[in-house]
């Protein structure tokens, strides 16, 4: 007994912070969460508990559901694979041993670095807006009278997604960085070969990244599902217009925290946790058939 | 042949510099727009503006609803600075336990931790939010300060467990002959060690604070404690066509601490998204 305390005090002291975060912050939390989205909370009286009736609610009985759902399902299918066919591109543009690669990078990466401020939402606003850039310029060059992008509800999603494929810049940093990896002589060997630079760059470029492709695929999928501050923003917190920027974050926020349905919102967030984990096990699931790591499958 | 690939070289940069200015044209549009007179802000394309003024900042640093712009900075500036510490502390602790210390359990804790970072937070923001309010921390800043203090943050814990594992062990063994225990171990050896991963914490808890408009949303209420992302809203709301000038201004300013930092350590910054792949 001695001999346990002697060799698990210390490490347990520096674990301390994290394990009584672990337990107040997040386990906690999820255990109360579960409950929560069994009933009906409006944060001032007690919770009153009503068995599944949020989630029958919810896939039966709420419009809004299926139209936030919709809503982040495109944003994400579009925007992820544009941001990582745009990162891809522009790395492999970069990674042929041009000078000034830092300043080039860094270029590219500015976009991403500020892209999650309200000041850039606010401007990407602006922008598409019916007196935005964007319309003067194809007054300017092509002559066209555009519409208000912000305010129509066909195009209103796509600046979204237009907003996230300009921050590619994270995901370009990690593919330059797999990209680096790749030793040249492959790319000597091809050369000799004949084969063509589209050739190499299918043959031998895409599989040798594709552990990189895997895991920016991740990130970036995850990330999207929880998109919230640029839709909050643009569309002035409402989700418009007629509800064609309400985000599934953005329907949960509403449903929590303005009209005070605690527990739907709970039970909206168990809902977003297996979504995400559903696509998170697909794609792990399916990874062994389309990632190759180069010491050959470990 | 040495001509060709040098032109393509040549043709290389202008199509790299090409679409980078393309990418840049909004931020220099809005740096442009914040010092040009606001008729001419949706008037005038050009990025050089022919009308200097500086009458947007003046406008908006005088503030909204009788506050101050100054105030929505210095309040950024105190959450930030005190997320940051916060995390470094309680991060590199625990990363330290995971990465050299021996304990029960490990294996479990540890897998425990890896899953915390792909949990979606929205699972547990809406039970947080009510335990706050029993607390009596609704519009304080512990909502938003007291978690860094507490590791949530797992994925940095992970970035440093990384770092730690990859330092030599002979330097601990060494310092254990000597005489050292485990915390001082920590605190002269390791955390000097791993200053690279320390820092590129340091910076994503500080741009990831300072952007954060969520849990700001949440947790204040009062314009006086108002961060800079409830500042600019506020701003935006009520700001009518003609004041886009000063929410520009202001926009201007709340990027640049983000740049500051960001040029002034880019070193580290780019080795810390390589190499451990942070989401943007």
């Amino acid at each position: 007994m001695a001999r346990l305390w002697k060799k698990n005090a210390i490490p347990y002291l520096f674990l301390l912070p994290w394990l009584i975060g672990l337990l107040a912050l997040t386990v906690g939390p999820m255990i109360s969460s579960v409950y929560y989205s069994l009933t009906n909370y409006d944060v001032i009286s007690s919770p009153t508990y009503i068995g599944f009736d949020n989630y029958k609610k919810m896939f039966m009985d709420d419009p809004r559901f299926y139209t936030s759902l919709k809503v982040t399902f495109i944003y994400v299918f579009t925007s992820v694979p544009l941001k990582l066919i745009f990162a891809l591109l522009v790395a492999s543009l970069m990674n042929k041993g041009l000078r000034g690669l830092t300043f080039y990078r860094t270029l590219y990466y500015l976009p991403t670095l500020l892209g999650g401020s309200v000041a850039i939402a606010v401007l990407w606003r602006k922008i598409f807006g019916a007196t935005g850039i964007v319309n003067h310029f194809l007054l300017l060059f092509f002559g066209i009278e555009a519409p208000d992008w912000i305010a129509n509800p066909e195009y209103s999603l796509y600046t979204i997604v237009a907003l996230s494929v300009w921050q590619f810049g994270s995901s370009m940093i990690i593919f330059l960085a797999g990209l680096k990896q790749i030793p040249q002589d492959f790319y000597e060997a091809a050369q000799v070969d004949g084969a063509s630079k589209w050739k190499q760059f299918l043959k031998i470029t895409i599989p040798l990244l594709t552990p990189v492709i895997f895991f920016n695929l991740i990130m970036q999928l995850i990330s999207a599902f929880q998109a919230f501050t640029q839709s909050f923003i643009i569309s002035g917190g409402t989700g418009g217009p007629i509800d064609s920027t309400l985000f599934y974050t953005l329907y949960l926020y509403l449903k929590g925290f303005s009209f005070y349905e605690m527990g739907y919102a709970s039970a909206m967030a168990w809902v977003l946790l297996i979504i995400i984990a559903f696509f998170t096990f697909i794609i792990f699931s399916t990874s062994k058939s389309w990632v190759h790591y180069g010491d050959g499958g470990k | 042949m040495i001509r060709s690939i040098q032109f393509n070289k040549l043709l290389m940069h202008i199509l790299i510099i090409g679409i980078g200015l393309f990418m840049l044209y909004p931020i220099l549009w809005l740096i442009s727009s914040s010092l040009k007179p606001g008729y001419l802000i949706f008037t005038n394309l050009s990025l050089w503006p022919n009308e200097v003024t500086l009458n947007n900042y003046r406008e908006g640093w005088a503030g909204i609803s009788r506050v101050g712009f100054i105030t929505f900075f210095k309040n950024s500036f105190i959450v930030a600075i005190l997320c940051v510490v916060g995390n470094l502390i309680s991060s590199s602790m625990a990363a330290y336990a995971f990465g050299r210390l021996e304990f029960s359990w490990k294996k479990f804790w540890f897998a425990v931790m890896l899953v915390t970072i792909m949990l979606p937070h929205h699972v547990t923001i809406i039970p947080q939010y009510i335990l706050y309010k029993q607390l009596n921390w609704i519009d304080t800043y512990y909502p938003l300060t007291i978690p860094k203090w507490l590791a949530t943050d797992a994925f940095f814990i992970f970035l440093m467990v990384q770092f730690i594992r990859g330092l030599p062990r002979e330097l601990d063994e060494s310092a254990t002959i000597d005489g050292c225990g485990k915390i001082r171990i920590y605190w002269k050896i390791i955390i000097p060690l791993a200053l690279p991963s320390l820092i590129t914490t340091a910076i994503f808890t500080f741009i990831w604070t300072w952007d954060d408009f969520f849990s700001q949303l949440l947790y204040i209420n009062t314009p006086k404690l108002y961060t800079i992302p409830l500042g600019l809203r506020l701003f935006m709301d009520s700001s009518s066509e003609s004041s886009w000038g000063a929410l520009f201004a202001m926009s201007v300013l709340a990027l640049i601490p983000s740049l500051i930092v960001f040029f002034s350590l880019q070193k580290y910054f780019v080795e810390g998204i390589s190499t451990s792949g942070i989401k943007g």
